[in-house]
């Protein structure tokens, strides 16, 4: 073999296992970096509403009342607002996006899969900001003149749809959000359904089930976790939706039962009022709703990643 | 089932068939009705976007309230440089943290990391916002730059940090004994075999995060809040397109509707080509593999 007398310049030194030392930590700290981003997200945000969790302490919760003139402030119209534009475009988007992927795994032609699959993955794409606009101009004036409309007319009788209607809505945040989080639900559902053994689906159509029977008895009860893990995904998406739901949700801090009366989120009313807080109080309030806002997220996330991780981690044995 | 012998007959076999097809019909239904927007966002958007585009869009900077006509060149300029400010804090912080998951980490200390990171993309991207006006904004008395570029970096970590790890662990191991082998420092094997290797994955994924935020809008309002005039130092306020759409959108003017429309066109394709960017990139990675 080769003569020691010429070794490439890339050989270490002998003792030199420094820069290899070095390069690990320097790693290893950005890899910690994200455990401390989230201690920072969480202390700087408990930093910034530190007078308001003093002076209104968890009543802040319960008060409805927001007036930054009197300097008085409460969180329940905003957590309202949240929950129920979010839930509502879980209602919408749960079932599309199931469905969806029903279609994309166990029916649709091989040929037509690839295309919706990219459309899926464009809308995506597509900005929040864009959404709002497109919801302000195109979509909410459609549902003030024709959805909602009908919907009064039909099923007026219900407290959810009755009052005037203004276009700008907890029902049109309710639709837009459901949009936004359309393909998050899609493709989560998609993998957790192709991870389905076709030894389900065969032990299915070999005792006689139709097509729906085998979806009904062999998939989607298989997948019921998954399924549920994937919406509550949608869930953390939804709760946190800014600017979209902020364009078309009409910014009223008032809770109402009709689905037809603006409303506001705690995202929105952050992203309204946050550079026009006058006083220090109104600033740290605006930075519990944020906390508020934080929690509920990251406890949903941390829900959805664990039903999806025993999904998918402790293992239906991939058949394909 | 054996105690009642029960003999489907044609007409019920005839109906479970018919809900079947029902069934497949609403699947069908509900398909379209997904991709459905999308179309319906894309067409508004050309129809009202492709009409007021004009050359002084990209040229001129906002006109005052009232005055019609005018673009927004400082705000285009201003996306490009938030974005390039984002990847200067979140590639190597991403990159990093992914090679320390792929080549060093145990397991364990490794799933914790990924749960993490996975956490913290489901942190609402106005938080981050809220975050960044406390560490850069407030100390440093005034929005900036600087701060809507940490602000859009923070959020770019996880993301690029995932798929980093994702492609490295797809370089084959013998690429690295065969290195290590030759007694090539390990820190060295990692910058010049492993990374080098699989350039084009942390790449696409680098991209990737930044067509998710490039978008973004809600963590720049009280970062870099946004202006009407061309920014000449970092440490001032610069405008980005999603700002400029959203204060356009929201204003009561027709023409200002008019040029958020064209804004919203402009930032749709900017986001477009960098997913078609990515599309192409792992296209070449799945041939050569």
């Amino acid at each position: 073999m080769s003569t020691a007398s010429s070794q490439p310049s890339v050989l270490p030194a002998p003792g030199s296992r420094g820069p290899d030392i070095a390069f690990k930590w320097v790693a290893a700290m950005a890899a910690a970096m994200i455990v401390v981003l989230i201690v920072l997200v969480g202390f700087e945000l408990y930093w910034g509403s530190r007078l308001a969790l003093a002076k209104f302490g968890p009543g802040f919760l319960f008060s409805s009342e927001w007036d930054p003139v009197q300097d008085k402030y409460g969180a329940l119209p905003f957590i309202f607002g949240t929950l129920v534009s979010s839930l509502l475009a879980l209602l919408i988007a749960v079932p599309l996006g199931i469905a969806t992927a029903l279609f994309l795994t166990e029916l649709a032609p091989i040929r037509l899969r690839q295309p919706i699959v990219m459309a899926i993955e464009m809308l995506a794409a597509v900005p929040s900001v864009i959404f709002g606009l497109w919801g302000i101009f195109v979509l909410v004036p459609w549902l003030r003149d024709y959805l909602f409309v009908w919907l009064k007319h039909y099923l007026g009788f219900l407290p959810l749809f009755q009052g005037p209607i203004y276009g700008v809505s907890m029902l049109a945040a309710g639709i837009v959000v459901a949009i936004m989080i359309l393909p998050i639900i899609t493709s989560i559902s998609r993998e957790i359904l192709r991870s389905v053994p076709n030894l389900q689906r065969e032990a299915a159509y070999a005792l006689g089930a139709t097509r729906w029977e085998v979806l009904k008895i062999a998939v989607l009860s298989y997948a019921r976790r998954g399924l549920f893990g994937a919406a509550v995904l949608g869930l953390g998406r939804a709760l946190g939706e800014t600017m979209a739901v902020t364009m078309v949700i009409g910014n009223r801090p008032q809770i109402s039962a009709s689905l037809f009366a603006p409303g506001y989120t705690l995202a929105s009313v952050i992203a309204n009022e946050f550079t026009e807080a006058t006083s220090d109080l109104y600033l740290n309030s605006l930075f519990e709703l944020g906390l508020v806002l934080l929690g509920v997220a990251v406890a949903v996330n941390v829900v959805a990643q664990i039903m999806l991780k025993s999904m998918t981690g402790s293992g239906p044995i991939k058949v394909s | 089932m054996a105690a009642s012998p029960y003999l489907p007959t044609e007409k019920f076999a005839r109906w479970r068939k018919l809900k079947s097809t029902a069934v497949t019909g609403v699947l069908v239904v509900c398909a379209f009705a997904v991709i459905a927007p999308l179309f319906l966002v894309l067409y508004f958007l050309l129809v009202h976007g492709s009409s007021s585009i004009d050359w002084n869009f990209f040229t001129q900077l906002p006109k005052p309230t009232g005055e019609t006509g005018g673009g927004m060149a400082n705000a285009i300029v201003g996306t490009i440089t938030l974005l390039t400010m984002a990847s200067l804090v979140g590639v190597p912080l991403g990159v990093l943290g992914g090679i320390y998951l792929g080549e060093y980490g145990s397991d364990r200390a490794n799933d914790w990391l990924r749960f993490a990171a996975d956490v913290l993309n489901g942190v609402p991207s106005i938080v981050w916002g809220m975050v960044t006006y406390l560490i850069l904004v407030v100390p440093f008395k005034g929005f900036s730059a600087y701060a809507g570029g940490v602000a859009l970096g923070l959020m770019m970590v996880p993301l690029v940090m995932r798929t980093t790890e994702e492609v490295l662990v797809l370089v084959p191991q013998s690429y690295r004994e065969a290195a290590l082998a030759l007694g090539v420092a390990r820190w060295k094997v990692i910058m010049v075999i492993v990374v080098r290797t699989a350039l084009k994955g942390i790449a696409t994924g680098v991209i990737v995060a930044l067509a998710r935020i490039a978008g973004e809008t809600a963590p720049l309002l009280f970062t870099a809040l946004g202006n009407t005039f061309w920014s000449h130092n970092l440490k001032e306020p610069i405008s980005a397109l999603p700002l400029q759409i959203f204060a356009y959108a929201i204003s009561p003017y027709d023409d200002w509707h008019r040029q958020a429309w064209a804004g919203a066109l402009v930032l749709m394709a900017l986001i477009l080509a960098l997913n078609i960017t990515v599309r192409v990139l792992s296209r070449d990675r799945n041939m050569s593999h």
